[in-house]
Order: structure tokens, then C-alpha cells, then sequence
């Protein structure tokens, strides 16, 4: 349970994934503000989930994300169109192997 | 077409019927009117999303069981033309869904007693041997179950909360507790419906409804109002609050502005 501190009159930010078809990923949808974990699911339904088919919702507290700094980008993230070692291109796709 | 259709040729039973549909739409028609003067003044935006969701649920549940009406009817009128141009006394609602929106506390408690009520009425409805009746009462059950899930967590979370939240919430039932007992008692209803197994008897869903009610009551660390305080009663004869006709005046000005006016 995330906490918030006593001068904060928001509740616990939750970020919001959604997953559209069985054994899809969940896809990042948003956030939202909730009480707890029951309430952040009841709230993604009302707010994420009326349009299009959901199957499944998960709600995580947005302080538990550990992400990448905007510095690291160029080391963590520099393009590799000249590093042809990192793409599987030499290799043959079987024949009968669908959605590659 | 089926048998029991030809019956709603019968007069009486047609009457019945009619009557009978009146009450659910109107019920619904008016909490949804209720519910939608939430909209961009309840405490949090994802809280306004959900009332005003709500909301609209049962503006839909309202218009099906409002066509249903004018189809039993017969007299060329329409579902609008049911809920825009009747007057308060003419109004079948419950008055516990009339009554002015209160704080939060009190809209959530009544969302939860009105749809406790409504999980197990329409569970029951399911199974009319009118087929329209009971498809437009699985479809509205589905939304139902999520309406009660919302209004549940709400009262345990404001009941087991803050010193406040826990006044807030035990005053919300006692000021609705004397609005209860008019679910439970079928007045104005023609026994010619449960007879053919159109409706069910209302007095036979109370103890399922006082069950689910009580449990959780109880789990808000809140307390059960008393049974013997005095029960309003009345709606479904057209009695109706005082609100009524204001909550009417407002719902209705557009339509009788200008009738016919389409969007």
C-alpha cells in the first residue's frame, strides 16, 4: 500500500494496463488516483475500460516503477542500423511460421 | 410470440403490466437523473467518471422498461413521452430515489440499498415467463452487479474509515432507513402478475435483501437501523416527497420547450 504524506490530499497515483485479447500483453493505458488497489481497478474500469474489449486490467502503484533517466538515452538506447550483429538477419524463417 | 403474450391481451393483465413497468423505469429513470447531478461535483474526477457512469446505466435500463411500457400500453406513446410529459403523480418511482443527493456518503448508501435491492430483484426477474421481461432484466443485471460492487466498497471503506467518514455513513442509513420498507411491500400491484409468474413477490425477496444488507452493514463497523422506525410509503401509488416535482421540473423543461426537438 502506497502511502502519501500528510500534506498530501491526493490519493495514490496507479498506473493502469490493459489486455484486449487473451494472451496479449497488457498495454499501458494511463493513470488514475484510488484509495487502495480495489478501488484503482474499480476506477480503470469507469475510466479506461467502457470502449473496446477488455479482458483483463492491471493496476500498479506508479512508485513501484523503477524506469530510465532521459541521460541514459544515448548509452542505454543509441540506435543500432549500423551494428548489423544485433538483428537476426542471417537466419533462414522456417517455412509455415506465421506473425514474424 | 408465445402464450404468455397472447395473455397481454387480457385487459387487465395488460394494465397490470404496464403499471408494473411504469414503477422499474421510473425507478431507475429518476435515480439515474439523481446520480447524473453528480457530474463534475463529486470529490474526485475518477469518482465523477464512475457516478456519471452509473448514472447512464440506468438511464439505459430506464429507457428499455420505459418502451416496454408504452409497447404494453398500446396508445401510440412513447418511452419519452413517458418520462417527459407525466406529471409527479403520475411518477411510480420509489421515494428513495427522489430524495436530494445528499453528501457523498448518503448517494453511495442509497446506490447501495437501492441496488442490493435491484441484484436480487432482477436475478429473480430473469426468470419471467414474459421472455421480453426477462432479457431486459439479464441485461440490466450485468450492470447491476457492478453498480452494487462500487457502492459496497464505498460503504466498507467510509464505514471502517475516519471518525468522520464513519458519522457520515451511519447518518446516511439512518435518514434512508424509513425509505426501505416501500421495496418490499407491493402496493399498487396486481397479484395477477405473480399469479401467472410474470413478477415475483416482492415480500420474498426482503429477508435475501436484509441478508446482504445486514453482512456488510456489519462489516462497515456501522449499525443496523432499527425495523420498527416508521416506513415511508406511497411511490408506486404516485405519493410522492416534495422533491419530486422539482427534480421533474428540471429533468422535463427541455422536452416540453420544445416537443419533438431531436439532437
Amino acid at each position: 500500500m502506497p502511502l502519501s504524506s500528510s500534506n498530501d490530499t491526493q490519493w495514490a497515483l496507479w498506473e493502469v494496463f490493459l489486455q484486449e485479447d487473451e494472451g496479449a500483453p497488457h498495454i499501458h493505458a494511463g493513470s488514475l488516483h484510488a484509495a487502495d488497489a480495489e478501488m484503482a481497478i474499480q476506477n480503470a474500469r469507469d475510466v479506461y475500460a467502457r470502449r473496446g474489449p477488455v479482458k483483463s486490467i492491471w493496476v500498479v502503484p506508479s512508485e513501484e516503477i523503477t524506469a530510465t533517466t532521459p541521460q541514459d538515452n544515448d548509452s542505454f538506447f543509441d540506435p543500432a542500423e549500423d551494428k548489423v550483429y544485433r538483428h537476426p538477419q542471417f537466419y533462414k524463417v522456417p517455412k509455415g511460421v506465421r506473425g514474424v | 410470440m408465445n402464450e404468455n403474450d397472447d395473455k397481454l391481451k387480457d385487459e387487465k393483465l395488460k394494465t397490470a403490466l404496464f403499471n408494473y413497468l411504469l414503477g422499474l423505469g421510473d425507478d431507475l429513470l429518476i435515480l439515474g437523473h439523481r446520480l447524473s447531478e453528480w457530474c463534475g461535483h463529486a470529490p474526485v474526477i475518477e469518482e465523477d467518471i464512475a457516478l456519471s457512469n452509473i448514472a447512464l446505466d440506468c438511464l439505459g435500463e430506464a429507457n428499455a422498461f420505459l418502451q416496454y411500457a408504452a409497447e404494453t400500453e398500446g396508445r401510440g406513446r412513447s418511452e419519452d413521452d413517458l418520462a417527459f410529459f407525466r406529471d409527479a403523480i403520475e411518477f411510480k418511482n420509489f421515494q428513495m430515489v427522489e430524495l436530494p443527493n445528499g453528501d457523498f456518503a448518503f448517494t453511495v448508501a442509497r446506490q447501495f440499498l437501492f441496488s442490493s435491492y435491484s441484484f436480487i430483484l432482477f436475478g429473480e426477474l430473469q426468470k419471467s415467463r414474459l421472455p421480453k421481461l426477462a432479457s431486459i432484466a439479464a441485461k440490466s443485471f450485468k450492470e447491476v452487479k457492478y453498480h452494487l460492487r462500487h457502492s459496497v466498497e464505498w460503504v466498507l471503506r467510509l464505514g471502517d474509515g475516519t471518525e468522520e467518514s464513519h458519522y457520515r455513513m451511519q447518518h446516511a442509513l439512518d435518514e434512508l432507513w424509513m425509505y426501505t420498507g416501500e421495496l418490499f411491500l407491493d402496493e399498487g400491484l396486481d397479484r395477477v402478475l405473480i399469479e401467472n409468474g410474470f413478477v415475483p413477490e416482492s415480500l420474498k425477496l426482503k429477508p435475501l435483501w436484509q441478508e446482504r444488507v445486514n453482512e456488510v452493514i456489519s462489516r462497515a463497523t456501522l449499525l443496523i437501523p432499527t425495523e420498527d422506525s416508521h416506513m415511508a410509503r406511497g411511490g408506486r401509488k404516485g405519493i410522492h416527497t416534495e422533491y419530486l416535482g422539482h427534480l421533474l421540473s428540471e429533468m422535463q423543461i427541455l422536452a416540453r420547450s420544445y416537443p419533438g426537438a431531436k439532437w
